[in-house]
C-alpha cells in the first residue's frame, strides 16, 4: 500500500471512484491539465478525458449549478471550489437550490453531488485563502458536511461522499495537504462511512472535541497537559453534519469536562453548536462549563506572519484553554 | 390557454375569498408559453420553468386538478406536496425540473442539464424560462456563457413583460433588450412578439432543431404583457400608468388568438364557446376536488430532508 499525503489521498479517491463508476465526473477551475492548484486532480484528465474532468469558467455559481444539472440527470459530479472562501458566489446555488432539491420536490428529485474545497489557514493565505466557512453549510438541512484531517480519513470519506445519495460539502484543510503520509487502503476497503467520529487520544480528565487542522494542534496541546498529569481525550469529528453526538456524550460521561477546539471565528462557529448540544445532553455529567477554544472574531486571517500567528490557534493557546477547563 | 386563464381567474377569486394564500398569475403570458411548449416534446425534453409558467406547466402535462392541489397546498400536489408556493413546478416523469422561488438559478442549472443531455446524445434538449428581471442576475450570464462554450442543447426563453414587480425595463435592462445579448456569447438570439402564437412556435421550433442537431443554445426573447399584478400580494395600479394599463387590457392575447382563429376559419364561435364551457366545468371539478383533498400530515414535516428520512 502506497504512502500518500492528504491531497494525494483526495486524488486517489477521485481516481478510484471514476474507475469504478462512469457517472462520476469532476469539474472546477484548473482541474484539467494543471491538475488543480493543489494537485488534487493531477493526472485525472489524461486518464478520463476533458468531459469527465472539465475545466470550468471562473464562475463558482455556475460550477455549482452545472454540477447540480449533471446530478439531476443521474451523473455523480464532484465540483471543486478553488478555495472555500470562493464558494460564496455559489451560496445561493448550494443553499437554496442543491440543498433543497429533495425537500422541495417532496422526494421526487435528488441531487447527489460533492463540492470539494480547501479550507482553513496557516499557509500565509491571508483574508481570502484562509477562511473556515463550515458553519454556514452546517446550518443547512439537506447538506452533509465533511472535514477530514488525515489522508486515510480523507480518502475513505471522499469515496463515501461520492457514493452518498445526498449533496456533501467536503472541506479539506489545506494546511494538512502535505503534512503527513499514510498507508492507504484501496477500493472498497478504504471506505469510511460519514457521521462517525474517531477517538484519537484516550484520556480520563477532559474531552477535547475538534476537527480538521485543529486535531493536530489539539494533540500537541494534549501531550503538554499529559506532562502535567492531565489526560485529555481527543475526539476528531471528521463529519460535521451529521456529527457523532453519541461518541462525544460517551466521552464526557467519563471525563466530566469538555472543550471544543475549532479554527473558525468563535461567534456562531460550528463549535458553538457542538457546545450547545453537549451542554443540553451532558449537564448532569459536567464538572465545568462547556468551553470553546476558537479563533478571534476578526473578519479573517491577515497576511502578515505576525498577525497570522496572532489569529491562529496553536498548541500553547489550546493548552491554556484546556488547562482552564481542567482546573475549573 | 383557456384552461390556464379559467384556472387563474378562479384562483384569484379564491385568493380574495381568503382560501388561497398566494398566486402568481400568467395573465398575458399564456399564448407565448403554450406556443413555446407546443414546439417541444414533453416527456423527452427537460423543462426548467419559473414561477409565472402556469400555462406552460399545463402544456407540459400538469392537470387542472394538480395545479389546484398546489394552489391549496395539499398533500397530493405533485410538485412539492404543498411545500412550495404554487408556481414552483416539478415532475420527474414529465421532465419538469423542480424549481425554486429565487430568480435566475435555473439558468446555469439548465446549462448543466444541457451538458448531460449532450453527453447522452439522444437529441433531447433543455428549455429554461425566466423573466427579464432574471437577466440582471449573474447566473444569466454564467448560464449562457457555459451553454455557449459547450454548445449545450438549451433554449433560453425570456418572457419579457417589461416589469419586474414595480421596476420597469428602462431601469432593468441596459441596451436595446435581452435578445441582443446572445451576440456576446456567439449564439443565436431572436426577439418575437409573444402574443403571436405562430411566431413564438416557429422561433422555438427553430431553436429546438438547432439544439437537437448539435447547433448549440438559442436565446429567445418573447415580448409579452403583464395583465395582472406581479402576484396577489402586489397591486400594479400603485406604480403603473392607468392609461397604459387600460390600453394593455385591450391587447389581451387570448381574445386576439380566438379572433385570429375564427378569422382564418379554424375555429367557430360555437366551438370556442363549447371549449370554454368544458374548461369551466373542469375548473369547477378541479377546485372542488383540491379543496376537499387532505392537507399534508404535520408528521411529514421532516421527510425528504435526506434520502433516509
Amino acid at each position: 500500500m502506497p504512502e500518500r499525503t492528504l491531497v494525494q489521498a483526495v486524488r486517489d479517491a477521485l481516481y478510484e471512484e471514476m474507475e469504478r463508476e462512469d457517472r462520476v465526473c469532476v469539474l472546477g477551475q484548473d482541474v484539467g491539465l494543471k491538475g488543480g492548484v493543489f494537485k488534487a486532480t493531477e493526472g485525472l484528465q489524461l486518464r478520463f478525458g476533458a468531459n469527465r474532468v472539465m475545466d470550468m469558467p471562473l464562475a463558482e455559481s455556475s460550477i455549482a449549478a452545472v454540477a447540480q444539472g449533471l446530478a439531476l440527470e443521474g451523473f455523480r459530479p464532484v465540483a471543486e471550489m478553488q478555495f472555500a472562501d470562493y464558494s460564496y458566489p455559489a451560496f445561493n446555488q448550494i443553499v437554496n437550490e442543491i440543498a433543497k432539491v429533495r425537500y422541495r420536490s417532496n422526494g421526487d428529485f435528488s441531487c447527489p453531488l460533492v463540492i470539494r474545497a480547501p479550507t482553513g489557514g496557516g499557509v500565509r493565505g491571508a483574508l481570502y485563502h484562509s477562511q473556515s466557512p463550515e458553519a454556514f453549510y452546517c446550518h443547512v438541512p439537506g447538506l452533509k458536511v465533511v472535514l477530514p484531517s488525515t489522508p486515510a480519513d480523507a480518502k475513505g470519506l471522499l469515496k463515501a461522499a461520492i457514493r452518498d445519495p445526498d449533496p456533501v460539502i467536503f472541506l479539506e484543510p489545506k494546511k494538512l495537504y502535505r503534512a503527513e503520509r499514510q498507508d492507504l487502503a484501496e477500493g472498497d476497503a478504504a471506505l469510511l462511512p460519514l457521521g462517525s467520529a474517531a477517538v484519537v487520544r484516550q484520556g480520563r480528565d477532559l474531552t477535547a472535541i475538534t476537527y480538521g487542522y485543529m486535531r493536530a494542534v489539539t494533540m500537541q496541546a494534549a501531550a503538554r497537559l499529559s506532562t502535567d498529569g492531565i489526560e485529555v481525550e481527543v475526539i476528531d469529528l471528521r463529519t460535521l453534519r451529521p456529527w457523532d453526538v453519541e461518541s462525544c456524550v460517551h466521552s464526557i460521561q467519563k471525563t466530566g469536562r469538555v472543550a471544543v477546539v475549532y479554527e473558525a471565528n468563535r461567534t456562531g462557529g460550528f463549535g458553538a453548536e457542538i457546545a450547545a448540544e453537549l451542554a443540553e445532553r451532558c449537564f448532569a455529567s459536567l464538572d465545568a462549563p462547556v468551553s470553546r477554544i476558537a479563533s478571534p472574531d476578526v473578519p479573517a486571517m491577515p497576511f502578515s506572519p505576525a498577525l497570522e500567528h496572532a489569529f491562529m490557534l496553536n498548541p500553547d493557546k489550546v493548552a491554556d484553554g484546556l488547562r482552564r477547563v481542567a482546573r475549573y | 390557454m383557456l384552461r390556464a386563464r379559467a384556472l387563474d381567474d378562479r384562483r384569484f377569486v379564491l385568493n380574495r375569498a381568503g382560501k388561497l394564500a398566494f398566486i402568481i398569475s400568467p395573465r398575458g403570458h399564456e399564448v407565448a408559453q403554450v406556443a413555446a411548449i407546443a414546439a417541444l416534446q414533453p416527456g423527452r425534453d427537460r423543462f426548467c420553468l419559473y414561477y409565472r409558467n402556469f400555462a406552460a406547466a399545463l402544456a407540459c402535462g400538469f392537470t387542472s386538478e394538480e395545479l389546484m392541489l398546489a394552489a391549496f397546498a395539499r398533500a397530493a400536489d405533485p410538485s412539492s406536496g404543498g411545500r412550495q408556493t404554487p408556481g414552483n413546478f416539478g415532475s420527474r416523469r414529465r421532465g419538469v425540473v423542480i424549481g425554486s422561488s429565487t430568480v435566475g438559478p435555473q439558468i446555469p442549472k439548465a446549462a448543466g442539464i444541457g451538458l448531460a443531455l449532450k453527453w447522452r446524445g439522444e437529441g433531447a434538449l433543455c428549455f429554461v424560462s425566466f423573466g427579464e428581471g432574471a437577466t440582471s442576475q449573474g447566473d444569466f450570464h454564467e448560464g449562457l456563457n457555459f451553454a455557449a462554450l459547450h454548445q449545450c442543447p438549451v433554449i433560453f426563453f425570456c418572457e419579457n413583460n417589461h416589469w419586474a414587480i414595480s421596476v420597469p425595463q428602462a431601469l432593468q435592462v441596459a441596451g436595446p433588450g435581452v435578445a441582443e445579448r446572445a451576440a456576446a456569447y456567439g449564439i443565436s438570439g431572436t426577439r418575437v412578439v409573444g402574443d403571436d402564437f405562430f411566431a413564438v412556435h416557429a422561433a422555438v421550433a427553430e431553436a429546438a432543431q438547432r439544439a437537437r442537431s448539435g447547433g448549440g443554445p438559442t436565446l429567445i426573447e418573447a415580448e409579452v404583457l403583464r395583465l395582472q399584478s406581479h402576484s396577489t400580494d402586489d397591486d400594479q395600479r400603485a406604480y403603473r400608468d392607468p392609461a397604459e394599463l387600460a390600453a394593455e387590457a385591450l391587447k389581451d392575447p387570448i381574445p386576439r388568438m380566438r379572433d385570429a382563429l375564427i378569422a382564418r376559419g379554424w375555429l367557430s364561435p360555437q366551438a370556442d364557446q363549447a371549449m370554454r364551457d368544458d374548461v369551466n366545468r373542469e375548473v369547477e371539478k378541479a377546485t372542488e376536488a383540491a379543496e376537499a383533498a387532505p392537507e399534508p400530515e404535520p408528521g411529514s414535516l421532516g421527510r425528504h430532508v435526506y434520502a433516509d428520512a
